[in-house]
């Protein structure tokens, strides 16, 4: 660099002098910033704040016994089981999806893609009502489990599958952006020293794309566990049974139990944090692996 | 180890990547595949390393056909023109990948991986960057590490793809004489792609001319510079 012509620029002058060029001037700034907060402050912050003064409003313990009640425990216990089915098959679901698409060239492709967003566009109590019709008492399929005992409407598995529905596009969404911009050179360079299909996909694939699939399966796990309208078309809503946290918060509420409903719906909102904080220390924790991930 | 191309072609959809050609390879040869870009090198580099399948034609090792046989049973060490290094391993575990990706019976144990990693690190001349991830080299120090993975499966051959495409002049000098040093050790049939005469005239026993999916000519390389077999060829030369 030592023979860089000398320039000779205008020196800044005041406090123009360590202003980035990027920076536009201080009210526009100022403004930005104060839209931000506010609706920070609007949407998310006060709601949330909300929720927990209405669910403590007559003291923790009242708040913690309706959470104790039967009909209280059984919507977490639902939850906590269609959440722990529906995330690892969405994963799975996700991740071969997500393969297919970036590692394979075929006809049809951006259809694929398109199905795949579907459930985002599709009324979620549309889709419940599709799944009433496809698997409910009186079609040959529900009619023949119901006849073996394992109903699949108004029963748990057709909330796991209206769960599911709702939120298998979550985990492929944020891997097929990351796999595509990999392209397929580390699997093809395993390929060549002699790995097995099964080898490559968890010592090069898997490693590749952790972050985004766990931040995937962070946004699948949040819906699933807070899905209420396809829930709501395909559960029957029977209390203690098949009422879910958002169902069971919604009847509460309509039945003015106030204390109860917003508890359970501080236990939902706590979850939903709990996975957002455990994002975040996953990250902090491996921060120094995630920037030998970036290339320089 | 020899290598017979015989009538090769390969088509993408509509696109004719490579009408057939045919191609003797010498064991022990160090051969550049020389054209312009899309002239359907970086295709028949990858046919023979198995990473992509002829649409007619037969591949040849010492005689023996190979067409069918999978990349992994080919045993061909491939140097990919981004390199392709494992971004979240090190230096050490991307050149122990393929020896450890070998069936239990015929991996080596621990300590024979970390001596054979250590000789390979000492004969690319990089014998201390082994805790290193790939993003903390330069393009120099990841094209050999490249190179270094590549050997380390006792490859039969060796397939390296525009090796310094993506290196400044200094460099490329540099490891064109770390090729050309390896080869002669290992006595590896070495094949390289490059759409630079120089680097292909300098390096190669043999060059291989191609544009537009044909071999245009194959010879020694003071034998193509002192007899262009087609106008083609006289044209890429003049540049
Ligand atoms: N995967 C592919 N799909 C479609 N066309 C391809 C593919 N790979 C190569 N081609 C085409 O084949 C021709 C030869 O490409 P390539 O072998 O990469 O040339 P080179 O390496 O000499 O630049 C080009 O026209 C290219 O567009
Ligand atoms: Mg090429």
């Amino acid at each position: 660099m030592s023979d860089t012509p000398t320039h000779h620029w205008p020196k800044p002058t005041g406090s123009q002098a360590h202003r980035p060029v990027t920076t536009e001037f201080p009210g526009f700034r100022f403004g930005l910033i104060a839209v931000v907060v506010l609706f920070l402050a609007l949407l998310l912050f006060a709601p949330l704040v909300a929720v927990f003064a209405e669910a403590l409003s007559k003291g923790a313990i009242e708040a913690v016994k309706s959470l104790a009640n039967p009909e209280a425990s059984s919507a977490i216990k639902l939850t906590l089981i269609v959440a722990a089915v529906a995330v690892p098959l969405n994963a799975v679901f996700g991740i071969a999806a997500a393969w297919f698409i970036t590692k394979y060239d075929f006809r049809g492709k951006a259809l694929l893609i398109t199905l795949i967003d579907l459930p985002f566009s599709v009324s979620p109590v549309v889709a419940g009502l599709c799944l009433v019709l496809t698997f409910g008492a009186n079609t040959a399929v529900g009619g023949w489990m119901v006849a073996h005992g394992y109903p699949i409407v108004f029963a748990l598995p057709s909330i796991i599958l209206a769960s599911m529905f709702v939120t298998f596009p979550f985990v492929a969404r944020e891997l097929i952006p990351v796999m595509i911009e990999q392209g397929k050179a580390e699997e093809e360079a395993a390929l060549t020293l002699g790995a097995s299909g099964w080898r490559i996909f968890f010592t090069v694939t898997l490693p590749n794309i952790r972050w985004a699939l766990l931040y995937g399966v962070l946004l699948c796990n949040a819906r699933a566990m807070g899905e209420f309208g396809a829930v709501a078309v395909v559960s029957g809503k029977i209390r203690g049974q098949t009422a879910t946290m958002p169902i069971t918060i919604e009847m509460l509420y309509n039945e003015y139990l106030s204390v109860s409903a917003f508890s359970l719906a501080a236990v939902l909102a706590l979850l939903a944090l709990l996975t957002l904080t455990l994002k975040t220390l996953l990250e902090w924790r491996f921060a120094d692996q995630l920037a030998a991930a970036h290339r320089p | 180890m020899q290598i017979e191309i015989d009538q090769i072609s390969k088509e993408f959809g509509a696109t004719a990547a490579l009408h057939p050609v045919s191609l003797s390879i010498p064991s022990g040869a160090l051969v550049a595949l020389l054209g312009p870009s899309g002239s359907g090198k970086t295709t028949l580099l990858r046919i023979l390393g198995g990473l992509e399948f002829p649409t007619a034609g037969r591949v040849l090792f010492d005689a023996s056909d190979a067409t069918n046989l999978t990349v992994q049973d080919r045993r061909a060490g491939f140097v990919f023109q981004s390199y392709a290094l494992f971004r979240h391993m090190t230096v050490f575990e991307n050149i122990a990948y393929g020896l450890r990706a070998r069936p239990r019976a015929g991996r080596p144990a621990k300590a024979e991986i970390a001596r054979r990693v250590t000789k390979l690190l000492e004969l690319i001349q990089l014998p201390d960057i082994g805790a290193r991830y790939p993003s903390q080299l330069s393009g120099g120090q990841c094209q050999r590490v490249a190179l270094a993975r590549a050997l380390a499966i006792e490859p039969r051959m060796l397939l390296l793809d525009e090796p310094f495409g993506a290196l400044d002049a200094r460099v490329r000098k540099e490891l064109r004489a770390g090729l050309r040093e390896i080869h002669d050790t290992t006595g590896l049939t070495t094949i390289f792609v490059t759409h630079d005469q120089d680097e292909a005239m300098e390096l190669a026993d043999l060059v291989v001319v191609m544009s537009m999916g044909r071999i245009e000519q194959i010879g020694r390389p003071q034998d193509i510079r002192a007899r262009p077999a087609t106008a083609f060829v006289k044209e890429f030369l003049a540049v």
